[in-house]
């Protein structure tokens, strides 16, 4: 398949950083990635991730403050309650566990942002493009 | 002066919307003085061919309920169109799938499985299932296609304007059909209902505690809820936050919690991703372990906060080629 397309939200003040460093130290991040800037994993509802599904994601990676460094105390845990919420919502939809993923990453891991990415770039190129049917046009019944 | 000609429409749905017209009581005899009903399947005898016959655009408004799973209501949805001025998409199946649209969870094939085969009460040795096209002794029976999906209205034909709710509120209906003999119409595309939440509606609105975390959620059978208190403060999962005001709040004074109904409350794109993201904040959890046991207890996502609004929701339907 052509590389896989990854909605990636780093939060501000870690994921970010860590996106930074990554490539500050020159280190491989998968060109599939797209990056969506927000001021904490917290932020991302669950509206942008099924509209990410619906716009062209193969996959999408959330990425906030590990537990305890959120700048704004316990945004990082709001992210992680909603997200086992949507993960649960995503299985009935039949969407693959490998193509959604949420995980922290801090201003100083260059190396880990790089390894994580990586990682979901590996595991969504390995299930192959998602496709969505809810634009199709109707079919004939039978 | 010759009035206005007003069609009623039913497709995938229970007919409840159909209550609602008749709900209006005596005010449906100022509607009858008002217009002209020129085609009402479930309460007149009118024909296709009496729609067909009529110039496109004749019918000043068709009230279109349920959603679209048929190779008829497909046919019937496209020739109202074209027979009427406005289209109103009339409750939440024709405006966001409704209840038949959680059929998009599933497939056809199982649908049939399950309704033709499996089902205890079904006698089928033969493992006969629906075919479009059947010929008995030389004659030819037909019906309708069955879709492996469920569309809502808009996404068929186009649609002017939707009427909310599971059935509508007879208030907005008759405050539709007001705007419409007015000619006060709102823009195109609107949802006709109050621009605010349920919650800012809502009779237990000054009992809501702000930052709430809840360690256990109940469903209405497991709890004996308190009829003032706001449900989501009791750990009972509300729409309210995510919906549409508007329905009446009939569920809320009968002390059932909103499941949804009416649709998204202003400013929300998709209702269930935003009710998610709203309960989930009230999760009393701060390990992956706590957060993945609060959200088990609810026990169908997709069916708690897109029980309407599934085919209208950014997936659509389930993914059939994925192992979940």
């Amino acid at each position: 398949m052509a590389e896989p397309k990854v909605l990636t939200f780093l939060c501000n003040w870690c994921s970010y950083g860590g996106a930074d460093l990554a490539g500050g130290m020159h280190l491989d991040v998968p060109d599939g990635i797209r990056v969506v800037r927000v001021m904490c994993s917290g932020r991302v509802d669950a509206q942008m991730i099924l509209e990410g599904f619906r716009a062209g994601a193969d996959g999408v990676l959330v990425l906030g403050c590990h537990p305890g460094d959120c700048h704004y105390k316990t945004g990082n845990m709001s992210a992680q309650n909603r997200m086992a919420l949507v993960a649960n919502l995503l299985g009935q939809f039949g969407i693959a566990p490998g193509r959604f993923r949420l995980d922290w990453v801090s201003a100083g891991e260059g190396e880990r942002f790089s390894q994580v990415v990586t990682e979901m770039i590996d595991t969504v190129r390995e299930l192959g493009p998602l496709t969505l049917h809810a634009q199709e046009h109707m079919e004939v019944g039978t | 002066m010759t009035k206005p000609k007003v069609a009623f429409y039913w497709c995938a749905s229970c007919g409840g919307c159909e209550e609602a017209v008749v709900d209006l009581n005596e005010a449906v005899l100022d509607v009858v003085a008002a217009v002209d009903i020129c085609f009402w399947p479930v309460a007149l005898d009118f024909k296709v061919s009496d729609v067909e016959a009529l110039a496109d655009g004749e019918i000043a408004v068709t009230f279109l309920n349920g959603a679209i799973r048929t190779d008829e209501q497909h046919h019937m949805a496209k020739l109202l169109r074209q027979k009427s001025g406005l289209m109103i998409a009339f409750g939440s199946c024709s405006h966001l799938g409704g209840i038949p649209a959680l059929a998009n969870l599933t497939t056809r094939e199982e649908i049939f499985r399950t309704s033709y085969l499996q089902s205890p009460t079904v006698d089928n040795p033969g493992g006969t299932l629906p075919q479009k096209s059947t010929t008995i002794d030389g004659n030819e029976f037909t019906i309708p296609g069955f879709w492996s999906q469920v569309y809502t209205l808009d996404q068929v034909v186009d649609v002017d304007y939707y009427l909310p709710g599971c059935a509508p509120n007879p208030e907005l209906l008759a405050a539709a059909v007001g705007a419409v003999l007015k000619g006060e119409l709102p823009e195109k595309g609107s949802v006709i209902g109050p621009d605010k939440a349920l919650c800012d509606t809502c009779s237990r609105r000054e009992t809501k505690t702000p930052n709430k975390k809840l360690s256990r959620l109940y469903r209405p059978h497991e709890i004996i809820i308190d009829p003032e208190i706001c449900f989501l403060d009791q750990g009972v999962v509300c729409c309210g936050p995510a919906t549409r005001s508007g329905c009446g709040e009939k569920c809320i004074d009968g002390n059932m919690p909103c499941t949804g109904c009416s649709g998204p409350a202003p400013g929300v794109t998709d209702q269930g991703a935003k009710m998610l993201t709203a309960l989930a904040t009230m999760f009393d959890a701060d390990t992956p372990e706590g957060a993945k046991a609060m959200a088990d207890q609810v026990v169908d996502p997709a069916g708690t906060f897109m029980r309407y609004s599934v085919a209208a929701s950014a997936l659509g339907r389930r993914v059939e080629e994925e192992k979940s």
